[in-house]
């Protein structure tokens, strides 16, 4: 049953924040991370992140989970200010958090234990954790794999098992930093298959931050960062339509988006806004038709 | 290169009613066993105490050759105390002769019960984690010590550090394994030299495989607190352990039978 998306509602509002971190060489100089970065995540959108190595990215998803707090500018998670410390296990369970590396978020010694261990911290009843791991399981499609070690599980399972133990906290939003980075073509296809289907049918929130740029295209908006700062947002056709822009960014936009671009450079005149290859094959197809 | 089997207090699955009590329970016994044996002195005590332990690995179903395994790693140990009990205990030489006059009876015998004991306590440990599974035998660990909390005993902490290593020890093991072939396609060689030179060689190994537990954990850290890990304090549990009938049986038969054998020994 597909869920009306509520676009009113910023779940996650972020206020001229700015994130500094010492460096890790010795002269121990501060370093910007976020430069009074302003951004909203609408309740129910998919959101992907881009920007190439260093431009902020995770730590705009730290922001996000009280994980790090802003030196200076507010975050706004559900309508609490993530500087509240007596709400800072609301904000957490409200956003969920899934890493890069698999093997280095999964605490549990079996899958339903790891998938157990966000309610048991939050106090749920042993009852009720139950109900929550064996739903969360079910919608990750990996109930019959409750009782593996997570160590015979492929990448893609255990960042599916990742995301289950977010479930069973019951989160309004997930953010994932780099959750298919490490995995293959196989794992990421999966988790992509798992997010949009969590989005689409339990309205949850997804804040994707990828190297991807086809993972990007499926989103509802795409927000590029560059130097902690927001460069641009919008929907995947207004920004990857934009492709000497994105190029300069120091990143790429889907290969179909960029065959058609070159092909534009060439004379042609293709729409720029084309994103998935069916629609790359009916443009060429009508072409080729007038011809 | 590595033999993945290796895990801590090697777990064999089974039925028995051994395997299905809590295990709480079995820590608690085996403790009382360990506590007996030392009580014990006769020779018909010793030889039910035996019997006793012999009983119980057959109720587990656990294979025999396995449960004797356990005694390889502490063979040396057990030979030493025993050679050193024979030599150094005062009483009646065997004989006249040089060799044997200084060995006595109460040395040999000193050093059989010594032995008997160290071979029995053994035995009955590794019969508590062949019938328990890691992840129990923390949980109960961390039961029986959470009283003890009140006068500082971290016992949540202790059980969530070893069922932290528990989680991964796989993980790490792989990760050695892909360190040693990287060694390896470069040239290093872990098979070859003195035991010297092969220590050596492995601290190209070591310290990669240090490096990169040190970022896991940090990585794991960050990963707890976002799922809103915040220690002990408040914290549920999935499975809650809970004691059945088979606990009270075998409590019941385990603890007459010590009651009866020490009642038989000092009376």
């Amino acid at each position: 049953m597909p869920v009306v998306k509520n676009n009113d509602r910023n779940i996650i509002e972020v206020r001229n924040a700015s994130f500094a971190y010492r460096s890790g060489s010795d002269d121990g100089q501060e370093v910007l991370a976020l430069d009074d970065i302003s951004l909203s995540v609408r309740q129910g959108e998919f959101l992907a992140v881009l920007g190439r190595n260093g431009s902020g990215k995770s730590t705009l998803a730290k922001l996000m989970n009280a994980l790090i707090l802003p030196v200076s500018g507010t975050v706004i998670v559900d309508g609490i200010d993530t500087t509240d410390e007596e709400m800072l296990w609301d904000i957490r369970s409200t956003t969920g958090m899934v890493f890069q590396n698999p093997d280095n978020q999964i605490v549990g010694t079996v899958v339903e234990e790891d998938v157990a261990f966000g309610p048991e911290n939050l106090g749920v009843p042993p009852k009720e954790i139950r109900a929550r791991v064996d739903e969360a399981l079910e919608m990750i499609g990996m109930s019959e794999f409750k009782k593996h070690a997570p160590h015979q599980l492929s990448g893609g399972q255990k960042q599916r098992v990742a995301i289950a133990g977010i479930l069973a906290m019951r989160p309004k939003c997930i953010v994932l930093d780099e959750a298919t980075a490490m995995l293959d073509p196989v794992g990421r296809r999966e988790v992509m298959r798992i997010l949009r289907r969590l989005n689409s049918e339990e309205g949850i929130t997804i804040v994707h931050i990828t190297h991807h740029m086809d993972e990007a295209g499926m989103a509802d908006r795409v927000l590029v960062i560059d130097n902690g700062r927001c460069v641009m947002i919008g929907t995947p056709k207004v920004v990857f339509s934009d492709v000497e822009k994105i190029k300069s960014l120091g990143l790429d936009v889907p290969q179909v988006t960029e065959l058609m671009y070159e092909l534009n450079k060439l004379g042609f005149d293709f729409p720029t806004d084309i994103l998935s290859v069916d629609e790359a094959v009916a443009q060429l197809k009508a072409y080729l038709r007038d011809e | 290169m590595i033999n993945s089997n290796i895990t801590i207090g090697q777990y064999i699955p089974g039925e028995s009613i051994i395997h299905k009590a809590d295990p709480r329970t079995k820590i608690i016994l085996s403790i009382v066993f360990m506590v007996v044996i030392f009580l014990v002195n006769s020779f018909w005590t010793f030889t039910a105490m035996a019997l006793f332990v012999l009983l119980t690995v057959i109720v587990s179903g656990v294979p025999m050759k396995y449960t004797l395994r356990g005694l390889k790693p502490i063979m040396f140990i057990i030979i030493f105390t025993a050679v050193i009990n024979i030599f150094t205990t005062g009483g009646t030489p065997i004989s006249e002769k040089v060799p044997f006059r200084y060995i006595t009876w109460e040395g040999l015998i000193l050093a059989l019960k010594l032995a008997a004991r160290l071979a029995l306590v053994i035995i009955s440990g590794s019969l508590l984690t062949f019938t328990t599974t890691p992840i129990l035998l923390t949980d109960g660990i961390e039961k029986l010590l959470s009283p003890f909390r009140r006068i500082g005993v971290p016992a949540h902490e202790l059980a969530m550090m070893m069922s932290i290593a528990l989680r991964f020890i796989p993980t790490l093991l792989e990760e050695t394994d892909k360190i040693m072939k990287a060694q390896a396609a470069r040239g290093a060689d872990f098979d070859t030299g003195n035991l010297v030179q092969r220590a050596k060689s492995f601290v190209p190994v070591l310290v990669p495989l240090f490096v990169s537990a040190f970022r896991r954990a940090d990585e794991l850290a960050t990963a707890m607190e976002a799922r809103c890990y915040r220690g002990g304090k408040g914290r549920t549990r999935l499975r809650d352990l809970e004691f059945t009938s088979v606990d009270t049986k075998i409590a019941i038969v385990t603890v007459t039978f010590f009651t009866v054998l020490l009642l038989l020994e000092y009376l």
